[in-house]
């Protein structure tokens, strides 16, 4: 398969780039100086894309790859792909699930903990040598908190089993109610952010779910409540979160992504309410691995005509 | 506090009995000298006397029934025998080993604890800090609020907490809810304890060195006593191995602090979450300047509702032992280890 061509949309893990190069003609986009004079003398030659939750296949890099066959995800979300292009020219999608439900979920519940326990605001207390002149102030107390999630997907699902363990009372809007499912459901977002004391994003990114957290939902969720997301930058109203923080009306946030990265607010900075991370969901040694053992399993079942491993479309 | 020095060389203002304070708890700094206020017993501030604390003990003898604690203040044999009539001991932390047990044991003299009040809130940071040193929270955090993801790339990676092997050391009240929040993680849990529990379906390990051997993550839930005095030591942590990581929200001495530190230093184990230390409020400096360790200020506890179960606790312990009833949260003084003062 080493005359395969396979366009990697950007960095995104040293493993997986090795890997691709072994296996394929490995095409690394963020190198390439003009990237449409590239695109004009290699579209006979790329067959694949790996994308990530950074860089995918829009319809324009679609457009320019006649020859493309399948686009492959270094992740879940799926928000970076033209899907419905793809299906209209028969190109197939794959993306990685499963492997990094525990991870993100994991991570969200940790981001609850270091936001309502103050973690790494303590950790500071401690290393700027404070704690020698006098305590540090109370926390709030996680276990019982009321949680409420958005979408109740794999990860979704998996942050309720966790947050259970907490006896923390879970609650849940989703597309449709899950009668199957024994959390209390919520017709609308503003409903499920005013009966819930942490309100976790855990859905995708589409067209109906941007900017799902907006004025109304942290009006909501109030002084008092604190806004989880380990989704998609663009599914909270970026402005209007970071106002609401900087003016106390919202309690608190965990935040692991946003909608410009790595461009962070940086009014966001100096907030001891807020935790900040790099996106980093689905950022373990292990999880990676298995991830890119996905990626690469799935273009070689692609281009062997074998079925595909964990197909979107 | 004028004013109060005052009150205190003026006789009793009314019948009620006498709670004494050596030291004042933290709650007291947090929320003011009323936070354990109850119409039925009134406090004797040793600490806003000008007397040093024999002659106010001498002075005050007769009066005190009773002794309100903190986990910072120790109540030693020596002011237990001052005391006549004391027959109730109040700490406002879980921890007991402030206190002469064996000396209230002997006189009769009854403890009582935060009882299970702080379990919960002990556990969630117990597993915030794994979480995070695992996962580098806040290593991570520090480096998006210095601006260095948009001028440095993407953070390195963290490890997986699921499916790894965690070891309770202290399979208590405390230790029983870190194990039932882990194994949401799909963590699998084992344990070191005095004595294997029947009913408990984790793995005993008959000891820490073992224990140590077949985990990934030790997190320290037991009581401090002579037996666990540094039982944390170079064997336990070679054991652990570089891939380890341990969290204590226990107490510090039962971790030898030095080893730990070369440890940290030299990479012989991943990494460590600390909310206590050996003689705090000092910590190991060597310490600050790790990104693989997460250390809090001894605040596992401090939580604003657990703060209020406690005033709800010491308050209805006073109040229960001057009307002859049942104490909310006893401590058992029969079946004691050998506890360290």
């Amino acid at each position: 398969m080493e005359s395969i061509g396979v366009l990697m949309a950007c960095p995104m893990n040293s493993y997986l780039e090795q890997q691709l190069e072994n296996r394929f003609k490995l095409f690394r986009f963020w190198t390439v100086p003009d990237k449409s004079s590239f695109l004009a003398s290699h579209k006979d030659s790329i067959q694949a894309v790996v994308g990530n939750a950074f860089a995918g296949a829009d319809a324009k890099l679609i457009e320019a790859l006649p020859k493309l066959e399948i686009v492959a995800s270094f992740s879940v979300g799926l928000d970076k792909i033209d899907l419905a292009k793809c299906k209209e020219k028969g190109i197939r999608v794959t993306n990685t699930p499963d492997v990094l439900t525990e991870d993100v979920a994991d991570l969200a519940i940790g981001l609850m903990l270091a936001v309502l326990r103050k973690l790494c605001e303590s950790d500071r207390f401690v290393r700027s040598g404070k704690w020698k002149r006098g305590q540090y102030v109370l926390t709030t107390k996680f276990t019982g908190k009321r949680v409420g999630i958005i979408g109740l997907g794999r990860i979704g699902m998996a942050i309720a089993t966790r947050a259970e363990a907490f006896s923390c009372p879970i609650s849940y809007y989703s597309r449709t109610e899950k009668p199957e499912i024994k959390y209390k459901y919520y017709p609308s977002v503003v409903e499920l952010a005013a009966n819930c004391d942490i309100l976790v994003v855990a859905c995708a990114l589409t067209t109906e779910t941007h900017h799902i957290i907006n004025r109304e939902v942290i009006d909501a969720l109030g002084p008092k409540g604190v806004l989880i997301n380990i989704g998609r930058g663009p599914h909270v109203d970026e402005p209007e979160l970071v106002s609401a923080l900087v003016e106390h009306r919202l309690g608190g946030a965990g935040l692991d992504v946003f909608e410009h990265e790595p461009e962070v607010p940086e009014e966001l900075f100096g907030l001891d309410n807020v935790v900040l991370l790099p996106h980093v969901g689905s950022g373990t040694v292990e999880t990676r691995q298995a991830m890119a053992d996905l990626v690469i399993g799935n273009l070689e079942a692609h281009f062997l005509k074998k079925p595909l491993l964990t197909p979107v479309v | 506090m004028a004013v109060a020095a005052e009150n205190q060389s003026q006789p009793p203002q009314n019948d009620l009995p006498y709670v004494l304070i050596l030291t004042p708890p933290a709650a007291f700094s947090i929320f003011g000298d009323h936070f354990f206020h109850s119409p039925k017993f009134q406090f004797l501030k040793a600490f806003e006397s000008p007397l040093p604390l024999s002659q106010f003990l001498l002075t005050h003898a007769q009066s005190v029934q009773a002794i309100l604690t903190s986990a910072s203040g120790s109540v030693t044999a020596d002011t237990i025998r001052l005391l006549p009539h004391l027959g109730l001991v109040v700490t406002t932390s879980q921890g007991i080993n402030h206190i002469d047990l064996s000396e209230c044991r002997r006189r009769g003299i009854a403890v009582a604890g935060a009882g299970t009040i702080f379990s919960t809130d002990c556990a969630d940071s117990a597993v915030g800090l794994l979480l995070d040193v695992l996962r580098k929270v806040s290593a991570a955090n520090r480096y998006v609020k210095q601006g260095l993801w948009s001028s440095q790339g993407n953070y390195p990676l963290g490890n997986k907490l699921g499916d790894k092997q965690v070891g309770i050391v202290g399979l208590g009240s405390i230790g029983t809810e870190v194990a039932k929040r882990l194994e949401a993680f799909r963590c699998s849990i084992s344990y070191n304890s005095r004595s294997k529990k029947p009913s408990v379906p984790y793995t005993f390990y008959p000891n820490v060195v073992e224990l140590a051997v077949n985990c990934d993550a030790l997190i320290i839930c037991c009581a401090l006593t002579n037996e666990t005095h540094h039982l944390i030591g170079k064997e336990v942590l070679s054991a652990l191995g570089k891939d380890g990581v341990i969290i204590n929200i226990a107490r510090g001495p039962v971790i030898d602090e030095k080893e730990l530190v070369q440890c940290l230093i030299k990479r012989e184990i991943r990494g460590a979450g600390l909310d206590v230390f050996e003689h705090e409020p000092d910590v190991p400096v060597e310490l600050l300047a790790l990104d693989n360790v997460v250390m809090s200020p001894h605040n596992a506890v401090c939580t604003t509702e657990s703060l209020e179960e406690l005033r709800k606790t010491v308050v209805g312990n006073f109040e229960a032992f001057f009307s002859n009833e049942p104490l909310l949260t006893p401590v058992p003084l029969d079946d004691l280890p050998h506890l360290s003062g």
